[in-house]
């Protein structure tokens, strides 16, 4: 217990308040930005296919549906580990307190969590009908529940299912782009930080949550392919080239002004937001900033020199990993760095994680593995996911006789 | 005489024991203030084992009696919170650092008693010669913690000896009492997601610790640093200006160890309260004001630099 009183203690030097040395909101709430960042991101990507009809990205639309699910499954869980008591989550849904900017965490989470749900189902519903007739022993009462009943594949019922898709997916839009700039307000709505308080922070975190989710689109992509020992596709390839390109640009933009703007405005307090810089937020900065601008780099060569096949490949691959890193260290930066900073902004504190706890390190990669390993189940359940594929009914089977 | 004529004749009766009590009260606070403090010293020194580790005071109360408190809160009769607004003064000309309030406090209200947790603190300020900023330190810093006591208990280290620091000339050094400000527009209660967090109608801020989560986003949202997280109780902690003492007549603990008569409490709806006289009398202000919080502690004497 003893440890536990000074369990997130970070070392401080200047003045700061006593209260502040214990900092609130550990690398759990880095991960939480992080992972609905990731879902925004992968549900954008989805729809530029089911809304906006661009084909180029139909054989991984449904794929980054699909993606988009398993991560918001585990949104919500940093906040979990985090609460003092998390037995008592329930009572922001129960009873919200309308004036806080949380109080409707539970409602957006449940309603985004409700509508990929639906659109997951609408998207797949033909191919879990097909599967329930094709499969045997226990995995056929799987798919035959997994159909609620509604087992009509006609072409109007077929054409039904698109229209109520992409009317899912178009509210989707705003919905992730709803959901993702909220966290971003939950930060920047908060007057008493100096590096949180800026008007600019939703559409910080909605844009660089939309370049990591490209990134790990990117990455999901070029290594299920490999793994399925297929080729990627060259037209999916050029065009999250395309919207990764875009998306570090607008990202890098709008986080230069928010910095000039801080720096210009030179409010009480700027000498404070330097020293935190080249202080204890020295290193994320240069992964934050190095990682976008290679990104940036590497795809706009790409661009120019019109780089195809494996060379794209390879370095798009590179640039989501880099986009991914740089945006996970913005995060980082954003949610510890702000705590970094004394409210007397006179003072700076050093954030040491803990590697193992409640709180930790450990947790955090066991709550970030969660998803692919929710994502591998899932394409097992679906394996129609990969839409260029025929189903090989019995080969891609998810037995459990087999699997045992 | 109808129900309600009976009610209000009770109330009045009821009001008027009260105000009688408080005039003793009133009376008994110089004597109380220093027998209390020299209470709280004898009994910390008293090195017994504490829950929390280390020596500290053995009157603190543990876990059990926590959870008894809150399960059976006290039901406090005749006390109408309409008819009172409470408010809170700092003569910060008067502080001297000796820290009894923190202590007292600690001791009244189970405040985790490291060093990174506390309900109300004191800043030391120091002007070095020919400069314009301050030195700031409080009991944070792990040099004002008393040697030997596994950060239960504090004293301002003797850094500006002779007047120097450093090969410098110390100008001036002052002391600044900080608390909850029981904020007319309190951020905390404004981010708190459950409601745990409320504004009474007779001014303090209170936590229902039955309800709160423990997210800490008050924490982040107070301007002055007062909030914090029992992780004990894995809830958020701040002061309440002593709500179980001050509903019954009494003055909030650091108040009434106070030896200087820094720490000023009172009703403002009663114009010749202690606060009321002293915020009539001086010229008060209050911190940050810019943050646009309306605080309820006022300050006399406060310099600049003091954020």
């Amino acid at each position: 217990m003893e440890k536990d009183v000074f369990y997130h203690v970070a070392p401080f030097t200047g003045f700061t308040f006593p209260n502040e040395t214990e900092v609130p909101w550990s690398e759990l709430i880095v991960i939480y930005p992080y992972i609905t960042g990731l879902v925004a991101g992968a549900f954008v990507i989805s729809s530029l296919h089911h809304v906006f009809g661009m084909e180029r990205f139909a054989p991984i639309s449904r794929f980054a549906l699909l993606t988009s699910l398993c991560f918001m499954f585990f949104a919500p869980t940093p906040l979990l580990f985090h609460l003092g008591q998390p037995v008592r989550a329930l009572n922001a849904v129960i009873t919200p307190h309308w004036t806080s900017a949380m109080a409707a965490f539970g409602y957006v989470a449940g309603f985004y969590v409700c509508l990929l749900l639906l659109e997951v189902w609408f998207s797949f519903r033909a191919d879990i009908v097909k599967m329930s007739q094709t499969r045997t022993g226990i995995m056929q009462k799987v798919y035959k529940v997994m159909t609620l009943g509604s087992d009509d594949v006609s072409p109007s019922a077929l054409h039904a299912d698109h229209t109520i898709a992409r009317r899912l997916a178009m509210i989707g839009i705003p919905g992730a782009c709803g959901l993702h700039g909220y966290v971003g307000f939950l930060f920047g709505s908060l007057k008493t930080r100096e590096w949180w308080s800026s008007d600019l922070m939703p559409i910080i975190f909605l844009l660089s949550a939309i370049g990591s989710g490209v990134g790990l689109l990117i990455v999901l992509y070029v290594i299920t392919s490999w793994w399925r020992k297929k080729p990627t596709n060259g037209g999916v390839m050029e065009g999250l080239l395309y919207v990764l390109w875009s998306g570090v640009v607008i990202v890098m933009v709008i986080e230069a002004l928010e910095m000039v703007q801080m720096i210009y405005k030179a409010r009480e307090g700027v000498e404070g937001v330097f020293a935190l810089i080249q202080g204890p937020i020295q290193i994320p900065m240069v992964l934050q900033w190095g990682g976008s601008l290679l990104a940036l780099v590497i795809t706009s060569v790409m661009m120019l020199a019109g780089t195809r096949g494996k060379k794209l490949v390879f370095w798009l691959f590179t640039s989501g990993l880099l986009m991914m890193i740089g945006v996970l260290a913005m995060r980082w930066n954003v949610v510890i760095g702000g705590q970094e900073l004394s409210k007397t902004m006179r003072g700076l504190m050093t954030f040491h994680p803990e590697v193992y706890g409640r709180e930790s390190l450990v947790t955090v990669a066991t709550l970030f593995t969660a998803p692919f390993v929710t994502l591998y189940l899932a394409q097992k359940l679906l394996p129609t996911v990969w839409e260029e594929e025929p189903i090989e009914p019995e080969e891609r089977v998810f037995d459990i006789h087999k699997a045992i | 005489m109808t129900t309600q004529d009976m009610k209000i004749e009770k109330e009045a009766g009821d009001l008027s024991r009260r105000d009688f009590l408080g005039l003793l009260g009133k009376g008994a606070a110089c004597a109380g203030a220093l027998v209390g403090a020299g209470s709280a010293l004898a009994s910390a020194g008293g090195g017994a084992a504490h829950p929390l580790g280390g020596v500290g005071p053995t009157f603190q109360q543990d876990d059990a009696q926590y959870a008894e408190a809150v399960k059976n809160p006290p039901k406090i009769p005749n006390y109408n919170w309409t008819q009172h607004k409470w408010a809170f003064g700092v003569d910060a000309d008067k502080c001297i650092g000796c820290l009894r309030c923190v202590e007292a406090c600690k001791m009244e209200n189970s405040v985790q008693m490291d060093r990174n947790h506390t309900r109300t603190w004191v800043e030391r300020y120091a002007y070095l010669e020919g400069s314009n900023h301050t030195l700031v330190d409080s009991i944070h810093d792990i040099k004002n913690v008393i040697p030997g006591t596994e950060e239960t208990r504090f004293k301002f280290d003797n850094r500006y000896k002779d007047g120097q620091y450093e090969g410098k000339k110390v100008e001036r050094v002052f002391f600044v009492a900080k608390l909850c400000n029981q904020c007319e527009k309190p951020s905390c209660v404004q981010v708190c997601p459950t409601g745990a967090t409320y504004k009474a109608v007779d001014g303090p801020v209170l936590i229902d610790t039955k309800y709160c989560i423990g997210c800490q986003y008050c924490v982040q949202a107070c301007p002055y640093g007062a909030r914090s997280l029992n992780h004990v109780r894995g809830t958020a902690e701040k002061c309440n200006w002593c709500y179980h003492r001050i509903t019954k007549g009494m003055q909030p603990a650091c108040v009434e160890v106070c030896p200087t008569g820094t720490r000023i409490f009172g009703d403002r709806l009663d114009p010749e309260s202690p606060v009321s006289q002293f915020i009539r009398n001086n010229k008060v202000n209050v911190l940050q004001p810019a943050m646009g919080n309306y605080p309820n502690v006022f300050y006399k004497g406060i310099d600049k630099e003091v954020f």
